[in-house]
């Protein structure tokens, strides 16, 4: 589905406006490249884990060795050599942090370089933020305020310490091992993510978010989010991924995991902003994700929100299994490509308990060469009675040699569910942007307005504090695609 | 003082000759109508100024405020002080009315190197003008255009007038669709707006608007080109007699 028009022709490079290209100067640990059981025990050891956390990860190790790539997704490129990539990278650390004050201050310039000061004192009223450097966590603020009202927010690599009956418990139970290749891989070199535990009747205080940066060339960025909120319990979460710019390959495959129980909350924030890549597809991330969140409880809820900007190839699928009847899955979706990135992006509701809703609403907006496509499955499992979807994906395009595609799956095993569906694809019409310059807005701001038009229905759903940053990343992903 | 001079203006789409030698000027003042039959070249007249993309010049040249427009894009025209109100103003959908309004506004502020409004300051000085064209708040909460009747959208155009405050505007058809209220309001935020400095282009087939928005000189243009000018006794002339008789003294 392609549109035309005369004015769009020309697609000019965004490279030299992508800010967060820069890459900190800094010592690093690594462990020697490549992949095999030694590495795995020197990334356990590192991070001091249990015996029992290494042997899950060889476990994943062994399985991961017998599985095949995925190949079903809409992008293509060049086959991983998976011995090429460096799996654990982390600052030196001079000694055992105790505070904030101690963290390497060229890591803190980074972090404030990106817009994220880790200094409490400077930081966004009400958010606390974890930052995640290459494979490890290197600050986590706000930890004793929000340990006041027991709430658990620290790096996984930590809690794997400190809190193992809880990781135990909970860690692959959402996103099984062998779910899939990558989340294979990841259970087996995962070096940091976040932790967050929301007690009984806890509404978490502030706004949690991590904020993950990959720095050292060659290393793959394998983190671990594990969210466990308790019945009454109620989280709001962000997280945000920049990356230097580099003319090769990086991967990042992640697994995040939500567990909701009765009655509560959890909101997933993304603003993924990696580094896309030239104009001519050379270099960025490769950004292969899987993120799941379990309605366990009844009248359990939970929304994910993403604005992706990034990555030069996104293969992601926040997808919700609503166990605990009348519980509620969303999925608020941006996903904008330009030049040559390409994304494979959309959900899974699986729908088991009884009276389950869910909504998806999904904006893809293509540019450039890129290709962008929604893949959603909508599964209403036999016992899910009076299940309820609505589904919606629109699709714009900008220029003429971009495309969107939309693959809905849809499998209803009950007779008084209701499925609904509804697609449109448009582009930027030339009256719009006519309109808008007649009025003295230039071409992007006027594009950019038309765009955050377009999406506006999925930014409503983003904290305060991001949907402006988010409005921000639209106009600069699309500078230069309307000629 | 002349704002807008054209000399000569050949332009044509898909290779069919449009404006055929037109020429018009306008002083600082002014209030033009240019009237004439379907067909005339009207609205190709009303893009070609405001610099639409595929409306460029064959031939001629027009200056606004003794400045080149023909190299010049949408946006800079604006910025100059030109406005054009749309015979069928676009809908932007999920874009609000306020937003929009508040960045046209500062960016015309910006370009004019005044000082840009904070959001409160903006909407109270949004209100006041609003309040003149008879727009209620519930209307600026929705998006532009979108969904708005006949008259919401020319009353919006007229807002957006006001609020850009242009050397000259253009108003291409903005009586169409208008009942005799709307139409009354519309007017008289025109007419509110007129001042010495700044001139009108009133482009429209009928007579009836000029009762309300009182021409200084009636154009008849007619296959690409100005025909015959005269004062606004011309207008009333037309729509006795119609176009017929004028365009056969011509031929």
């Amino acid at each position: 589905m392609v549109a035309t028009t005369e004015t769009i022709n020309q697609v000019k490079t965004t490279t030299d406006k992508y800010k967060y290209g820069f890459s900190t100067n800094i010592e690093v640990d690594k462990a020697p490249k490549g992949l095999n059981e030694d590495i795995i025990r020197f990334i356990s050891q590192k991070k001091e884990e249990p015996k029992w956390m290494l042997d899950w990860r060889l476990e994943a190790f062994k399985k991961w060795k017998r599985m095949e790539k995925p190949n079903w997704a809409k992008v293509s490129f060049p086959d991983i050599d998976f011995q090429d990539i460096y799996y654990y990278a982390a600052p030196k650390a001079k000694k055992k942090l105790n505070s904030l004050d101690e963290v390497d201050p060229e890591l803190l310039k980074t972090y404030e370089k990106l817009g994220i000061p880790l200094n409490e004192q400077k930081m966004l009223a009400g958010v606390a933020v974890d930052a995640v450097f290459d494979s490890v966590s290197v600050a986590t603020t706000f930890r004793e305020k929000l340990s006041e009202v027991g709430v658990i927010f620290c790096p996984i690599s930590e809690a794997i310490k400190n809190h193992p009956d809880l990781v135990k418990k909970y860690i692959g139970s959402v996103v099984p091992v062998t779910d899939n290749y990558y989340t294979a891989l990841n259970s087996a070199v995962f070096t940091d993510g976040s932790f967050v535990y929301i007690p009984k009747g806890v509404k978490c205080p502030m706004e949690l978010s991590t904020y993950f940066r990959i720095n050292e060339k060659n290393t793959g960025q394998f983190e671990r989010t594990l969210i466990v909120v308790e019945d009454e319990g109620y989280v709001s979460y962000l997280e945000g991924c920049t990356a230097p710019q580099r003319d090769e390959n990086q991967l990042h495959a992640a697994v995040v995991e939500l567990v909701a129980m009765n009655n509560s909350q959890i909101k997933y924030s993304t603003v993924q902003n990696w580094y896309p890549g030239d104009e001519q597809g050379k270099g960025g991330i490769y950004n292969f994700v899987t993120k799941r969140g379990k309605c366990l409880g009844e009248n359990s809820k939970i929304s994910w929100t993403q604005v992706e900007t990034g990555s030069s190839i996104t293969w992601k699928y926040p997808s919700c299994i609503l166990m605990g009847d009348n519980s509620i899955g969303e999925f608020y979706s941006v996903a904008i490509t330009n030049n040559a990135q390409q994304a494979d992006t959309g959900t899974k509701m699986i729908h088991i308990g009884k009276n389950t809703k869910s909504t998806i609403i999904s904006k893809g907006i293509s540019a450039g060469k890129s290709q962008n496509t929604y893949r959603g499955q909508v599964q209403i499992q036999k016992g899910a009675y009076n299940a309820r979807n609505f589904t919606q994906c629109d699709s714009l395009l900008i220029g003429d040699t971009c495309s969107a595609h939309t693959v809905p799956y849809i499998n209803q095993h009950v007779s008084n569910a209701k499925v609904e569906h509804e697609a449109t694809t448009s582009k930027i019409s030339e009256d719009q942007l006519f309109y808008c310059m007649q009025r003295g807005l230039d071409t992007e701001q006027a594009t950019s307005m038309i765009v955050n038009g377009f999406c506006k229905e999925v930014m409503k759903e983003l904290p305060m504090e991001f949907a402006v940053e988010a409005q921000k990343l639209i106009g600069i992903s699309l500078e230069g695609s309307v000629g | 003082m002349p704002i807008l001079e054209i000399k000569n203006a050949e332009l044509s789409i898909d290779n069919k000759k449009i404006l055929k030698g037109l020429s018009l000027n306008v002083n600082e003042g002014e209030t033009h109508a240019i009237m004439g039959p379907n067909g005339s070249g009207k609205s190709t007249l009303s893009y070609m100024l405001a610099g639409r993309d595929g409306y460029e010049l064959d031939n001629g040249n027009i200056t606004f405020d003794n400045i080149d427009l023909t190299p010049l894009s949408p946006d800079e025209r604006s910025n100059l002080g030109l406005f054009l109100a749309f015979q069928y103003p676009v809908e932007l959908p999920g874009v609000s009315s306020t937003n929009f309004l508040r960045e046209i506004f500062n960016s015309r502020k910006k370009y004019l190197g005044e000082n840009e409004l904070s959001h409160l300051d903006f909407i109270k000085h949004l209100r006041k003008v609003a309040e003149n064209l008879s727009i209620k708040d519930e209307m600026l909460k929705r998006y532009v255009n979108f969904g708005f009747s006949g008259g919401e959208k020319k009353r919006f155009e007229i807002l957006q007038m006001a609020l850009l405050n242009p050397k000259i505007s253009v108003l291409d058809e903005t009586d169409s669709g208008l009942d005799v209220d709307a139409l009354k309001i519309v007017s008289e935020g025109v007419n509110n707006l007129k001042d010495k400095k700044n001139a009108v282009i009133v482009i429209t087939h009928y007579q009836r608007l000029l009762d309300y928005i009182k021409p200084d000189i009636v154009h008849i243009m007619s296959d690409g080109k100005i025909i015959k000018s005269g004062d606004a006794d011309l207008a009333l002339y037309v729509e006795k007699n119609g176009y017929s008789e004028i365009l056969n003294e011509k031929s």
